[in-house]
């Protein structure tokens, strides 16, 4: 099973303010009405993107046509508190986004951006926020997020980033997937296993 | 050395260290429901894997499930979808599947204490955040997504770093009226919605000592709202009690070896702790929600939060935002708040003694005009209890709409929505907005009696108040 090793995410970037969106937010409850993760894109931040009493669209950012196409996703602290539901990053990578930076993560939804290849990396507020000011200045400014050296470049500025470790190690190795690893440890699963009595047949 | 629960489960169930250094952790216990496991499946079949455990992988129906509704088809196409993929996904691996027809069917948080399949010192996962609960047995217990799913499908194992450990103590008496709901709501307003992130919380000190098992699970429950995966109650006589007899509870011989076993899984006396906070229960009062988070809590006889007199600009931003939301007057009481719906249910509240304490108060009273109230057992072994003992009657003749087990309205998932921007006192466990399925409806987050003072009296109440609660709990 290779899998890409994710050095690097470059694309233009749209930046969605506030802290603790919640994955609710990011994808009402509603649609995950579904037996496949298909389709889900369309459903990213719905509630915030349509007005609930007219249905009309709100000017939210990720309906600004400046920022259409854009595959970074920027945000605040605590992005994506709440459920364990893979719907949230599933809706944000088929839409389209394949780095999310914010100030800080919850930690369920970290793990699971990290198991589908979408790097989430963490900057400082005052570094986001002239990230942010770049796009709102030229939204084609290219955002390059480098897993690797842990930096964020765009419009000829270098920031700090930081992808924990072992997610780094996994990405930038191209094992972010770590079924085939876990598969490769049955035989030691086994003898673990063996130990535990409440697991006995 | 001397270690913790947390450290003694880990080292028990690590299988081996994983080239980007993280454990390859052994799942001991599996559980799955309708909503987050189709897709693993798919995957599943997609990769010819065979599922590694089904002995350990026990299945419900939860979020989904009208409340209103026996008879399948389900009105909703979609909601029928999954629970025929479910069952399908259950035949095909040969998972033990506790659906309707078996009367043991309820919210998976629910059924898992109660069959006596969560115990001390196992791991468990299921694709939920509020997995924590299980965490009061003294089991080490994680909400996962869907891949993960998969995983621990095909190999009984996860990828996962090791979390710190933070303690945090409960001292002395909770006060009559306060409630294992308001110490959850406490801790997380204290310690904030992301102030546990990359921990598991240990829960100790006499408050906890002397907590029922359902009261454990209460608070472990929303460990995640505080930002921990985990949390956690040391296991002792109170957890073994409950387990005895229990259908997948070990019986003669083994019981005995059973409870030693779960009793040498407690923390060390000693043991290093990475963080330890320490809470006064006098401090804590019966507590409501004003805000889109969890932590933007208060005490039922303080004011809603004026962005005004913030001291932190990212303070002022989310109390302005919330406000906006909630459409509440900064600085007026949060007592008085008119309320359109009062729910009683969810893998938070949805236990026996929720109901107990509920019929015990509002026996003989009313709810009041105007309000929808409903109570939602947990599960279908909750109300055939509550059944047994009137109390279904109890909350009927009040005034409340006695339903059939599932999550109903904690999450928009089934038929059970707010509708527009009604307000809603609810014993669930999130105030985000939308959650109660209208994209304006309005969470109060609160203690199973307080929603119950609240139906009775038509806005937010103080419980102790409307009920004269004096008795200590």
């Amino acid at each position: 099973m290779a899998l890409a090793k994710i050095t690097s995410v470059t694309g233009r970037g749209v930046c969605v303010p506030g802290n603790d969106i919640d994955t609710d937010r990011i994808i009402p409850a509603r649609f995950m009405k579904c037996v496949t993760f298909d389709g889900l894109g369309q459903y990213l931040f719905h509630d915030v993107r349509n007005d609930p009493a007219t249905g009309k669209p709100t000017g939210h950012p990720l309906d600004d046509p400046r920022f259409k196409g854009a595959t970074v996703l920027l945000s605040g602290a605590n992005f994506g508190c709440g459920s364990s539901r893979e719907h949230a990053p599933q809706a944000i990578q088929k839409y389209g986004f394949k780095a999310v930076i914010a100030e800080n993560f919850a930690e369920i939804f970290f793990g699971n951006c990290v198991t589908l290849g979408m790097p989430c990396a963490t900057a400082s507020r005052a570094d986001i926020a002239k990230i942010a000011a770049a796009i709102e200045r030229d939204p084609a400014t290219e955002i390059v997020l480098d897993v690797d050296r842990q930096e964020i470049r765009f419009g000829g500025q270098t920031v700090p980033a930081e992808v924990r470790a072992a997610a780094r190690d996994a990405l930038i190795n191209g094992r972010w997937d770590a079924i085939g690893e876990l598969l490769d440890g049955m035989e030691a699963m086994k003898t673990t296993a063996a130990k535990l009595p409440y697991l006995a047949v | 050395m001397p270690k913790s629960l947390f450290e003694k489960v880990w080292d028990a169930h690590t299988v081996r260290t994983l080239a980007n250094g993280q454990t390859q952790l052994l799942i001991g216990t599996h559980l799955i429901h309708e909503v987050t496991s189709p897709q693993a499946f798919g995957m599943l079949r997609d990769l010819k894997l065979k599922v590694a455990m089904p002995h350990r992988t026990f299945a419900t129906v939860d979020h989904i499930i009208p409340t209103d509704q026996l008879v399948e088809p389900y009105r909703d196409p979609l909601a029928q979808a999954m629970m025929d993929e479910l069952r399908k996904s259950c035949r095909e691996f040969g998972i033990t599947f506790f659906d309707r027809a078996t009367g043991k069917q309820g919210i998976v948080h629910i059924v898992g204490p109660e069959q006596g399949i969560t115990q001390p010192g196992t791991t468990i996962a299921c694709g939920d955040s509020h997995t924590s609960t299980h965490g009061a047995f003294g089991a080490i217990a994680f909400g996962i997504g869907t891949t993960q799913i998969r995983d621990v499908l095909a190999t009984q194992t996860m990828a996962l770093g090791k979390l710190k450990v933070r303690r945090i103590n409960v001292t002395g008496r909770l006060r009559p009226g306060v409630y294992a709901k308001d110490v959850i709501l406490h801790i997380i307003r204290v310690l904030g919605v992301n102030g546990g992130t990359g921990f598991a919380y240990e829960y100790g000190g006499e408050v906890f000592d002397r907590m029922t098992m359902e009261e454990r699970m209460t608070v472990c429950n929303m460990s995640i709202e505080g930002g921990a995966r985990a949390g956690y109650v040391n296991p002792d006589d109170t957890t073994c009690a409950y387990l005895k007899g229990r259908p997948y509870s070990p019986t003669g011989a083994a019981w005995d070896a059973a409870v030693a076993r779960w009793k040498s899984f407690a923390s060390d006396p000693g043991c290093r702790f990475d963080d330890v906070v320490n809470i006064a229960a006098a401090d804590i009062a019966p507590t409501v929600t004003w805000g889109i988070n969890p932590g933007q809590g208060i005490s039922i006889t303080e004011s809603i939060p004026d962005p005004a007199k913030a001291t932190e600009v990212d303070e002022k931003a989310s109390i302005e935002e919330a406000l906006a939301y909630m459409k509440l007057k900064p600085g007026a009481p949060i007592k008085g708040t008119k309320i359109d719906v009062a729910f009683i249910g969810s893998c938070t509240n949805g236990r026996l003694s929720d109901f107990q304490e509920v019929a015990r108060y509002v026996k003989g009273r009313k709810v009041a005009a105007g309000v929808k109230a409903i109570a939602v057992p947990g599960s279908q072994i909750v109300a055939l209890q509550c059944e047994k003992l009137g109390l279904d009657k109890i909350l009927a003749e009040a005034g409340f709409e006695w339903r059939a087990a599932g999550c109903s309205m904690c999450l928009a998932m089934n038929p059970d929505k707010l509708i527009g921007d009604q307000l809603c006192a609810s014993s669930s466990n999130r105030n985000f907005k939308g959650r109660q399925g209208s994209p304006t409806g309005r969470t109060l987050l609160m203690s199973p009696l307080m929603v119950a003072a609240a139906a009775v009296t038509g806005s937010v109440a103080d419980a102790r108040e409307v009920f004269a609660v004096s008795q200590s709990n």
